[in-house]
Formats: structure tokens, sequence, C-alpha cells
């Protein structure tokens, strides 16, 4: 949509201003990953002040999307949150471009539970046996707890829609290659809904972004391995890589961008640029200091 | 016998004028109009199974698709199809919301179609209509928030959001379409049964009992049978209500997940064409088959509905 309403700006601009000027306006076309829709879209909008005469249109439709655009060539730039694919990257050298990649930003997932739980901390390995199949933990008191307001004990497992990347992502970081989740699990349409539902139900456990955090629910501690210290997510344990579950988030051009593109790189990765990624709830690419 | 005046001269003249012209395109307009309807359900059918031939014939199993609640169309292992899980949930959550809406629906109908008299029946039968005009997704809201706290204090149960939920939403979700086609069935009925009926010393209950439900009986299936149609259709408020989980219930305090749910879930950011886009336009043929069977079944039912033999 944004895009559309993008192209019939530009229009309208262009018989306002009878072709002058704007005509020479440059469009970038920026498409990909829902995770970073909401961020790339917030560039676009704060660049229109930095550089009046480039228009970014932006669009979403999922990480493999904007990464088909960029081999077709109908984009300039693609937003993934995930690395491109052996087979994606034969793709592109049959079209005879090398993809170039650039890591815009951390996401780091967060195992919520609700504000009541008494549990603060859990290991990677629990994780896998609560949310892996045939996985052996399925009781809050096997991890030690009593939870106030679950008198059942079971622990309700909140996921998400299996084409989600976060569910890929977490599939692979938490439960390792190949292992599939339980099935059971109650599977949320997004990452607002897992939130939600986790801190309405005092049994539940779930995973999210870390953007979502409320006051009404709990983030988890994550250890490697019992025994091991366990990190907190937030963004700087994100972005220094010593959270666990934390995610680069991509953006890719066709071959070493160039001039208004390249511009607009490394607009996003100077500070500014990094500070909304920030505002936005995603930890920045390295450390920035923002108001 | 005076001459007889001469033949109608309007039958030779040409009228083609403009009323002529606003006269035939206004035919050709409400054809139109009549036809579409049954182009759209025609070209929708075509649409679904064409995007679900090549899964059909390449891939789909219907022992598995029937009989296996593994629903895993992304795994990195194995992807399986079974939608065994999906087509119990839309059962168990349909069912429930039966229970909870045909008696309510029912008296509704027989209260304004009976009993109920001037303002009052006015004044319900617009309510009722008000009921139904409410969006989906706000029937949706209520279960996840509303529904969601109530439940889990209520019964001490882990999550709110399972077949009770979806089935009573559902339920109120349905209500308003079966009361106005019961009450229509009703009013069906001539009034000289009625009359009859009170002529013989019955009273107003034995009469609606006795006489009026009896012949309105096919009518009332009907409207049964479209609150059906209209439950196993039902996706936003299902999917929010419903807790979507892959699971066979036992009880009404599981969570389950319906077809509906499982394509608006996962079609979205499903690759063009690929194994698991055909199989959730599969899943679309099944609900397809199935709804217009009940739609079917209810407007043939309806057809017949005219007053039955006592």
């Amino acid at each position: 949509m944004s895009r559309h309403s993008l192209i019939i700006l530009c229009a309208l601009g262009w018989i306002a201003c009878g072709g002058g000027d704007s005509a020479r306006r440059a469009v970038i076309q920026n498409k990909g990953s829902d995770t970073l829709v909401n961020v790339a879209q917030a560039w676009a909008e704060a660049y229109k002040k930095v550089n009046p005469n480039v228009a970014v249109a932006v669009s979403g439709g999922g990480s493999g999307t904007g990464i088909s655009a960029l081999l077709n060539g109908t984009v300039d730039i693609a937003n993934s949150s995930r690395r491109l694919s052996d087979e994606e990257l034969r793709l592109a050298e049959q079209k005879g471009f090398t993809p170039v990649e650039f890591i815009v930003g951390y996401d780091a997932l967060a195992v919520y539970v609700h504000k009541n739980n008494p549990l603060d901390s859990i290991t990677l390995g629990q994780l896998a046996e609560i949310y892996g199949e045939d996985g052996s933990i399925t009781r809050w008191s096997q991890l030690g707890v009593t939870v106030p307001g679950c008198d059942s004990d079971e622990i309700v497992l909140v996921s998400r829609q299996n084409n989600s990347g976060t569910y890929f992502y977490f599939r692979e970081a938490v439960l390792g290659e190949g292992r599939d989740y339980k099935l059971g699990t109650r599977d949320m349409h997004g990452s607002k809904d897992v939130v939600d539902v986790v801190s309405r139900t005092p049994c539940a456990i779930g995973y999210s972004g870390l953007a979502y955090a409320t006051s009404e629910v709990k983030m988890l501690c994550l250890a490697q391995s019992e025994g091991r210290p366990c990190t907190v997510p937030s963004e700087e344990t994100a972005a220094d890589g010593s959270y666990p579950i934390s995610r680069p988030l991509f953006m890719y051009t066709r071959g070493e961008p160039k001039g208004t593109v390249k511009e607009y790189l490394d607009w996003i990765l100077s500070d500014e640029g990094q500070c909304i990624i920030q505002k936005k709830g995603y930890a920045a690419a390295r450390p920035v200091r923002c108001d | 016998m005076a001459e007889i005046p001469e033949a109608c001269p309007e039958n030779t003249i040409d009228r083609r004028d403009s009323a002529w012209v606003i006269d035939k395109a206004v035919q050709v307009l409400v054809f139109v109009g009549g036809v579409s309807a049954v182009i759209f359900i025609f070209g929708i059918f075509v649409f679904i199974t064409l995007e679900g031939l090549d899964f059909l014939q390449n891939r789909f199993n219907a022992k598995e698709f029937f009989f296996s609640i593994e629903w895993r169309p992304t795994s990195e292992r194995q992807p399986t199809y079974g939608a065994l899980a999906l087509i119990a949930g839309t059962a168990s959550v349909t069912g429930l919301a039966m229970v909870v809406s045909v008696p309510f629906s029912l008296g509704a109908a027989i209260f304004i179609g009976e009993f109920a008299r001037g303002k009052t029946r006015e004044i319900l039968k617009i309510l009722v209509e008000l009921l139904a005009a409410i969006p989906s997704v706000a029937w949706g809201f209520i279960g996840l928030s509303i529904m969601n706290p109530l439940i889990i204090k209520l019964f001490d149960v882990p999550l709110g959001l399972n077949v009770l939920n979806a089935g009573v939403i559902l339920g109120l979700m349905a209500a308003p379409i079966m009361t106005t086609i019961a009450e229509d069935a009703l009013k069906a009925v001539p009034d000289s049964y009625r009359e009859a009926a009170e002529a013989l010393g019955a009273t107003h209950w034995q009469v609606v009992r006795r006489v009026v439900l009896p012949a309105a009986k096919h009518g009332l299936v009907a409207a049964v049978l479209l609150g059906v149609g209209r439950g196993f259709g039902e996706t936003m408020a299902v999917l929010m209500a419903s807790g979507h989980s892959i699971n066979i219930p036992t009880s009404p305090f599981d969570s389950v997940r319906a077809l509906t749910a499982t394509i608006a879930a996962e079609l979205g950011e499903t690759t063009y064409g690929s194994e698991h886009y055909g199989a959730l336009f599969t899943l679309g043929i099944f609900l397809f088959l199935v709804t217009f069977a009940i739609n079917l079944a209810a407007d043939v039912l309806v057809r017949r509905r005219g007053p039955t033999k006592l």
C-alpha cells in the first residue's frame, strides 16, 4: 500500500511542479521481512528530512518475498530476518550479481512468562524439552516452581503460526536441527498476541520479540546450559551476542551499492539511523548513544 | 353495433424512446445481477480447485488427511498434512455453538413469532438483526479479553481460549440468522391453523406446540442447518477465541484449531504455489464442499417447508 501511495504522490508531485526538479527525485525500492517492516518504514520516513530528493518505498510480505524480488531485480534493497540460502545465492550468481549483506540491527527473542510466575531463569536445554516434540517437561513443578494461579501445574505453550520467521528462528535456535515443535501449542498470529495471552494466563510460557515486552509479563534470564550464568535479554546483550537467541536483521543489495542506495544504507548504519531501530525496540547493530 | 375502433395504434408505432431503452437496460442489469451469483460461486469453486489441484494430484493422501492429527506443513524433516485435528476442532466448536444457540434462537423465534405483540415484537426483531451486524473480529475480541479471564476464573482452568469460549461466541453469532429464518418459518404457517386449534379450545402454548411447531418443522431444521453452515465458515472469531492449537478435544476446556482459522493464519506467508499453499487450498475445497452440502440441504428443506400435513 505504502508503495502505491508513494507512486501516486510522486506522480502528483511531478504534475504539480510541471515536471521540474521533482522529476529527478530518485526512488529506492525496499521490500521484505515483516519483522523489519516497521523499522524500515520509520527509516524511510525520517530519511525524507535528510535527503528530500530521495523517496524510499517500503513494503513487507516476508523475508522470502523480499529476497525473490531482489533476485528478480524489482527492488534495490531486500529486508530479511534470515541469511540468504545457498540456493538463493546460486540463483543470484546465475543472474549475474553477488548479493551484499548489511546487518542493520538485532532482534532478541525473549522468553515470557506470567508476571506472577516465580521462575527467573531457564536453560536452552529446558526450553527444548518444553517446546520440542516428545519433550519431557510438561509441568511447572519439573522446573522446581509452583506458579500462583496455575493450579493444574500444566505448562501452557504459546507459540507462533507455522510460517512466521520467529517460529522458524526459535525452532532452529532452541529445538535444534530437524526437531519439530510439540503438537498442541497455542499458535498465535502475531508477536503482540503471544505477549497478550501470556499476560492473561498464569500457566503460560511464550516467546516473542524483545520489543513487545510489557509490565504484565516477565522475561526469563536465559542460560546456554545448566550451571552456566544466564543472560537477561536486552538491546545490549542482543547486540554483543551474549544473549543466546538473538538474530541479526539484514538488508541485501544487488552487488556493492552505489549512489543513492549507498547513501541511504550509510545513513541507516549511522548513529541517527541506528537510534531509530533502537527506539523501535530492536537492538542496534553496534553500541550507539541515543537521547 | 357501432364500428369497432381501430386496433390501438401504439402497437404499430415504434416505441423505442428513452423509457424503452431504460427498461431494456434495467432488464439486462437485473439479469446480470441474477446470474452473477451463479458465476461467482462457480468461479470461486474453479479457483480454489485449481489452486489445490497440484497438491491433490501429487501429494494428497486421503488416509493422512482424514486420519492423522499431524499438521506440520513447515517441518524440516518431513512435512505432514493431517487435518483430523482441524476437522475435529471445527466440528467441536460448531457442535457446542449449536448446543448454545439452538434453544436460544428457537425460543426467541417462538416468542417473537407467536407471543410478542406490537412494539415488543418490532423492537425485538430490530435487536436480533442488530446482533447479526456485529463484526466477527469484535466477537473474537470479546472472546479474547472478556471470556478468557472469565472462563479461567469460573472453571479454574489454565487457559480460557478453548472450545467453550469459541463455541459460546459462535453460538451468539449464529443465533440471529437462526432466529430470523425460524421466525419466517413460523410466519409461513397459515393463521387458519391457529384459529382452528384455538376454536377447539387449545391454549396458546398447546397451539404452538401441537400445531405451529410441527407445521413449521422443515423451516426450523433449515434454520438450524444454516446456523451450522455459519459456524463452519466463521473464521476470525474462532481464530481468536479457540486457542488455535492442534489437538483432539476431550473436554470443552481444550484448545482447538479450526479449518478456517488455519487457512487464515497460514496462507498470508506461504510461498505461492508451494506444497503448503496447495494443502491450504485443499482445506478450502473441503470446507467449500461441506458448507455447500449443508446449505443445499437447508435450501431443499426450506422449499419443502410449506405447511406439513399434521
